[in-house]
């Protein structure tokens, strides 16, 4: 298999004769996806209701504040587990690259959208790569945290002072991770055609020309 | 002898202070009253107890509490720590005083402080689970609380307990609903010795310089009233034979405050975080407004069909 390429992925006519289609996310890691997507919403807006007294309104979503704070845990580990199933499917084709800097160099281009000034990109671009690797290290932190800070289970095992650090850990990684969050969502609305890889799997052959072509170039010189 | 509050009338009473005279509540703001009820306090003379527990026996009796057996683990100090039902506990310590050589039985009844800068309730994030009334009281709501446990790391003197099932926090109420109908709280009416008294606090700072000057004469030339400025004094106070050492009364605070990390989490985190969250979804609305979307061409599409026919 070439370097570039996971497993399932794919490129072939939609119809005879019709329109170029490339397989991207294989049903089981759009399954894997979408339980991280859903756990981390609900995580965020439960989480956000006991940061800001101005947001504990969100905590009625859940039913109330005492069902939120009993929830955020499990979902917490829900989103834990569901994580991990991601990062091992995909931390292959995110290890970073020499041509990964010096897309990350070309700032400009990218948020120009002047892909052809830019090296030619594999499955993941720079961009993707830092979403992956600072959603992995902030999730780990989150869950470490979080444990301290669980006082219903694990109250006794740790003193006040480090609950008091954890939370503050807590929150401010909280943070980081929701901004990181905005900018993956928002790269995938501004990059037209991306949703559908993670709704039905497949992008256009078009859209993998202009955005990974070399994912594309090694998909189709593989097939 | 401090002059004892009068028994109670038989006939029912309205509750003096309520939900106008609250000056914080947690997670929400109030108006506050136009006027301040005058501050009580609660004074415990370490110097003055017996140990006999009454207090704790009060406690549990009006609160209608109910403690576990315990076991023993050779020290008088039964539970061996607050627990949510034991909302007052008298630490037992022996101090071997190394300047006259006796060994002296401290006895501290430990409990909510009734901080004037409340902790617990800067850190509470149900709106209204914490409240502080302007005579000082501050008090759990419990059916606003929600078993966070953030009180607990709010807590510079580690009071709130936790119960296990169905999360809730307590802590000493001050006994709120006696002293709205004039009344001392229970721990104090139960006090056989007068190490505990109960009134406006000035009175208790009078009554405290009193207690302090009869031990300085008899030799405790380092006594002294607790009243920790860092939570901005406290509406319970203790009376210590030695309050230049305060942490040898079962580890009581030296200069307790909020914890600086508690203080960061509640301040400049709450307000950063959400203007950071914001930013950068207003970043992804201006980006996107200014530079439009990042569309397939038709010739990225020919081009892919170039690539594949070229196989």
């Amino acid at each position: 298999m070439s370097t570039e390429v996971e497993k399932g992925d794919g490129v072939h006519r939609g119809s005879p004769g019709g329109p170029v289609v490339v397989d991207r996310y294989t049903a089981g890691a759009r399954i894997n996806h979408w339980i991280t997507a859903v756990s981390l919403v609900l995580l965020a807006l439960s989480g956000l209701a006991l940061f800001s007294p101005v947001l504990y309104p969100l905590s009625g979503l859940f039913g109330g504040g005492s069902t939120t704070r009993m929830l955020h845990p499990w979902i917490g580990v829900v989103l834990f587990v569901s994580f991990m199933g991601l990062f091992f499917r995909f931390f292959r084709l995110n290890l970073w690259e020499h041509t990964d800097s010096v897309w990350l160099s070309r700032l400009r281009d990218v948020l120009a959208g002047d892909e052809n000034k830019l090296p030619e990109v594999g499955k993941y671009n720079a961009g993707q790569k830092m979403v992956f690797w600072s959603m992995s290290l902030l999730i780990l932190v989150l869950i470490t945290s979080g444990v301290v800070i669980w006082d219903q289970y694990f109250a006794e095992y740790f003193t006040i002072d480090q609950r008091r650090i954890a939370v503050l850990v807590h929150s401010i990684t909280a943070i980081v991770a929701i901004c990181v969050w905005i900018v993956h969502v928002y790269a995938a609305i501004w990059v037209r055609g991306t949703i559908s890889a993670m709704t039905r799997g497949q992008v256009t052959g078009g859209w993998a020309w202009r955005h990974h072509r070399k994912w594309l170039k090694e998909l189709v010189a593989g097939k | 002898m401090f002059t004892p509050i009068a028994n109670p009338t038989t006939q029912p009473t309205a509750a003096k202070f309520g939900e106008q005279d609250l000056i914080r509540r947690s997670a929400s703001s109030v108006t506050p009253p136009a006027k301040r009820l005058t501050e009580v306090a609660k004074l415990i003379d370490v110097s003055k107890c017996i140990g006999c527990k009454a207090c704790q026996a009060a406690c549990l009796e009006w609160n209608n509490l109910t403690e576990e057996v315990g076991i023993n683990v050779g020290s008088y100090t039964n539970p061996h720590d607050l627990t949510p039902n034991t909302w007052t506990l008298m630490r037992f310590s022996e101090y071997e005083n190394p300047e006259t050589g006796n060994l002296e039985w401290l006895i501290r009844k430990d409990g909510c402080m009734h901080c004037e800068d409340p902790g617990c309730l800067k850190a509470c994030p149900a709106p209204g689970a914490i409240v502080q009334y302007s005579n000082g009281i501050v008090d759990f709501v419990h059916d606003k609380c929600i078993g966070c446990g953030y009180c607990v790391k709010g807590c510079p003197f580690n009071i709130p307990r936790l119960t296990k099932n169905d999360p809730k926090a307590y802590k000493c109420t001050l006994c709120v609903d006696r002293v709205a109908v004039g009344q001392g709280p229970a721990c104090q009416k139960a006090c056989p010795t007068q190490a505990i008294v109960f009134g406006t606090k000035d009175e208790m700072k009078k009554w405290a310089d009193h207690r302090i000057k009869d031990l300085k004469s008899r030799g405790f030339k380092n006594a002294g009233l607790y009243d920790p400025p860092g939570v901005s004094g406290t509406h319970v106070m203790y009376v210590l034979q030695h309050a230049d050492k305060p942490q040898i009364y079962a580890n009581l605070a030296n200069n307790p405050s909020i914890s600086p990390v508690v203080e960061i989490w509640k301040g400049v985190t709450k307000y950063a975080g959400l203007a950071a969250i914001g930013a950068f979804a207003a970043i992804g609305f201006l980006h996107h407004a200014i530079s439009g979307p990042n569309r397939v061409s038709a010739e990225d599409e020919k081009n892919a069909e170039r690539l594949t026919e070229g196989q």
